[in-house]
């Protein structure tokens, strides 16, 4: 039981930052239809900008609270910003061109854009992993019962961070795209893109925003990701990549829900697995789950059907 | 700002339903000259912002492992320089082609051929290509002399990829099925192969086809989860199903030996005749005189005539039943079913042809290397056949040979950079830049020809008289 509970709570833990990642793949596939495979770059770039804001800040464990607590705010936005910075420019030279392409187009691109990404930070700043001291540490004890069967659980302060911000951000997202003009034209391009813009909606600029937001979301992943394990690479995009999209895939494409839903779900099943079972087999347990959830439900757990007119 | 820019460029190039019906602004009011320099000037200094901001962390400063924490440098130089070509490179486009009323591009000559030179040209190429490939290694032995060995290798290298984008084309192109994990078979082929070796002891040619088969009876395995899945759901699982293949292979070490991989896998003979030296060897028997180079050779003309098989038969298959339903379930899923196709059997034959010749490729890659391990079949190499197949035109079977030609000897074209060493001084690692210039290639070519480089068809089914068609009649890789 004691193990259960913390298995969980790391599951939770890793399942938020796939989430966080898999609402970039499902809100781009919502609106344009095609798999961002540079998503998990993307995610890559924003934990190496976190990475040197944190170190240009001189942030380590030994600061105070009151600091700690404005330079990560800090590392956050700046992070936020300059990648979603990058997030537009991919949008812009590669996808843009090829709009009202062929499907397949845009996927090759996406697959070149990941490609020149991830060399680009292999090249501007070297192959060899990053590592970061721990700036966050401690937690609390969680126990229930006394004496001999006493069940302790730790949450660490990391963990807990993590699991608020991402419900946070995911509120504020599911708000933003409910109940804003933005959110509005997002889900009237979603649509149809062509009325859409003969109502007035400026699709690109929507389309964009849609990039940047992903961006930002993915740069939150990323200093997540880099806090928690404290090492990163260049090539940590792909793998954490394609488990997003397996996760907004499970969820249903184009779901936000779904795709938190998704996240969470891989994360809970990589962390059983290699809990009870083998760690060398996690991916395949993940993708396992895949491909029998998609057998029974086609279109993912919460995604909708598509309805087809003959 | 993003409007700005956006909209100049996208009016040329991006044909987005919405967009179509507006006029390019550079028809509709013609800049002036001062006007011109103003509006370039303002659009490159925008774009020099946006370089500056992507750069200032990844240019302007850089990371190293110090002692016991990580040390950060900065580099303005760099990041002032980069921001200096792009804004003199953005300027000068502008000037010339963005936004000038004559762009650069409409005063060159059009070298366009007319599409029935094209088709001309199209039926002739294929054997005069048949012709250069058989004679190549010869031609290569004469002409290129000492180097003659690493263009044979080569040439070798492109074959397999010629032949695996083949492989690929049938399920993609043909049947309209998004696989991204072909290098499953690829791997599995090679596996296959160079266990059976390892474990019973058997030779290439026989195990050829055992790996060929094994590698189809895989593909039906992935093809029967996937029945009910379209586009992108489909794309997913096959992509899962290539990485659980990776990761099976990595991690069973009694039976594959893991990440050490398989070393010590037999060379192909011909005819029982091993290219070994001395006593009853190939050189030995025909009176030559010993030489590595009669191996290449003969591995060479195996791949050769493995790619052509591959291609005889997608030929063959199309004017079949077969071949045609793939064609139809391509275009629309549930008419074929009206019709009565049976779309099951219909994409797994797809799936286990496709994948055969995946195998066939894969023991062909075994024993020309001599050692596999599971680092050869990663996610990329999958990308690396799909960008080949859609980069030279989904269903053009010339497409595939001429894409293979550019992006396979392009990198390794890229390997022979040093000459920049002697531009940005010896620390300058040229090597490195070699596949971030490849994934900008695959960027540049892919929006220069969205359609990939082959941009017609010839349909299998015509009514009186069989005329190439423009790809974009012909739906692709839509993934039903």
């Amino acid at each position: 039981m004691e193990y259960f509970l913390q298995q969980l709570i790391n599951g939770l833990t890793l399942g938020s930052i796939y989430g966080l990642i898999a609402i970039g793949y499902t809100m781009v596939y919502g609106i344009i239809g095609m798999i961002n495979f540079a998503h998990g770059d993307i995610f890559m770039v924003g934990a190496f900008i976190a990475l040197m804001v944190i170190l240009a800040l001189g942030l380590t464990a030994s600061a105070g609270l009151a600091f700690m607590l404005l330079a990560l705010f800090i590392v956050l936005v700046v992070a936020m910003v300059f990648t979603s910075v990058w997030g537009w420019t991919v949008e812009r030279l590669a996808y843009r061109p090829l709009r009202g392409s062929f499907r397949l187009a845009p996927l090759i691109t996406a697959i070149g854009m990941s490609i020149v990404l991830q060399n680009f930070v292999q090249v501007s700043q070297g192959a060899r992993v990053k590592p970061l001291q721990p700036i966050i540490s401690g937690g609390v004890k969680l126990s229930e019962g006394d004496g001999g069967n006493s069940i302790v659980v730790q949450l660490s302060y990391m963990q807990m961070i993590i699991i608020v911000t991402t419900v946070v951000l995911m509120a504020g997202f599911s708000l933003l795209i409910a109940k804003t003009t933005l959110g509005r034209a997002q889900r009237a391009c979603e649509q149809d893109q062509k009325m859409a813009a003969l109502l007035g909606v400026n699709v690109d600029r929507t389309i964009s925003l849609t990039f940047i937001m992903g961006a930002a979301l993915a740069s939150v992943a990323g200093l997540m990701f880099l806090l928690y394990y404290g090492v990163i690479d260049f090539y940590i995009g792909f793998l954490a990549g394609v488990k997003a999209f397996t996760a907004a895939v499970l969820g249903g494409i184009g779901s936000l829900p779904g795709a938190m839903l998704g996240g969470l779900l891989i994360g809970l099943i990589e962390t059983f697995w290699s809990g009870y079972f083998t760690v060398e087999y996690k991916d395949v347990a993940a993708f396992s789950i895949l491909a029998i959830v998609l057998i029974f439900l086609p279109s993912g757990l919460l995604g909708r059907p598509d309805v087809e007119k003959v | 700002m993003t409007d700005e820019t956006a909209g100049n460029v996208s009016s040329r190039t991006a044909l987005g339903a919405a967009k179509r019906d507006v006029a390019p602004p550079a028809q509709a009011a013609p800049y002036g000259g001062g006007n011109l320099f103003a509006e370039s000037l303002k659009d490159a200094v925008l774009v020099a912002i946006v370089t500056a901001a992507l750069g200032f962390f990844f240019l302007g400063l850089r990371t190293e492992i110090g002692v016991g924490t990580l040390e950060m440098s900065t580099r303005w130089g760099l990041l002032i320089s980069a921001v200096g070509v792009v804004f003199t490179g953005r300027l000068i486009l502008n000037l010339m082609v963005f936004k000038s009323a004559q762009p650069l591009a409409s005063r060159l000559p059009s070298i366009s051929l007319p599409g029935d030179a094209l088709g001309t040209i199209g039926r002739a190429a294929g054997p005069v290509l048949l012709v250069v490939a058989l004679a190549l290694p010869f031609l290569l032995l004469e002409f290129a002399g000492s180097r003659s060995r690493q263009f044979i290798d080569l040439s070798i290298l492109i074959l397999t990829y010629i032949m695996l984008g083949w492989g690929l084309n049938i399920v993609v192109g043909l049947a309209g099925l998004l696989d991204l994990g072909y290098v499953a078979f690829y791997a599995v082929g090679a596996y296959s192969f160079a266990l059976l070796a390892e474990y019973f002891d058997l030779g290439f040619w026989i195990c050829l086809p055992l790996a060929g088969i094994l590698s189809a009876f895989w593909g039906i395995l992935l093809g029967f989860p996937v029945l009910r899945l379209r586009g992108d759901y489909l794309a997913i699982v096959t992509l899962a199903f290539g990485e659980i293949i990776r990761v099976v292979l990595l991690n069973w070490y009694e039976f594959t030996n893991g990440p050490d991989g398989i070393s010590g896998i037999p060379k192909p003979s011909l005819f029982g005749l091993e290219f070994t030296r001395g006593e009853g060897g190939f050189a030995d028997v025909f009176g030559l005189e010993f030489s590595s180079l009669h191996r290449f050779i003969w591995l060479y003309y195996i791949i050769l005539a493995l790619a052509l098989l591959t291609n005889f038969v997608t030929h063959r298959l199309r004017r079949l039943p077969i071949g045609r339903a793939w064609e139809a379930l391509r275009e629309d899923e549930i008419a074929c079913r009206s019709l009565g196709i049976n779309t099951r059997n219909t994409k797994l034959t797809a799936f286990a042809i496709g994948a055969m010749f995946g195998g066939f490729a894969g023991s062909f890659f075994a024993t020309r290397q001599g050692f596999i391990s599971p680092e050869s079949f990663t996610f990329i190499e999958s990308a690396l056949i799909l960008a080949i197949v859609v980069l030279g035109g989904l269903g053009s079977q010339i497409g595939v040979v001429v894409a293979s030609v550019v992006m396979i000897g392009g990198i390794e074209m890229l390997r022979n950079l040093d000459f920049l060493k002697e531009i940005f001084g010896p620390t300058f690692e040229p090597t490195h830049y070699r596949m971030l210039i490849f994934g900008l290639a695959m960027v540049f070519i892919m929006v220069w020809k969205p359609r990939g480089l082959i941009t017609s068809r010839v349909p299998s089914a015509a009514l009186k008289e069989r005329k190439r068609i423009g790809a974009d009649m012909v739906s692709q890789g839509e993934g039903h």
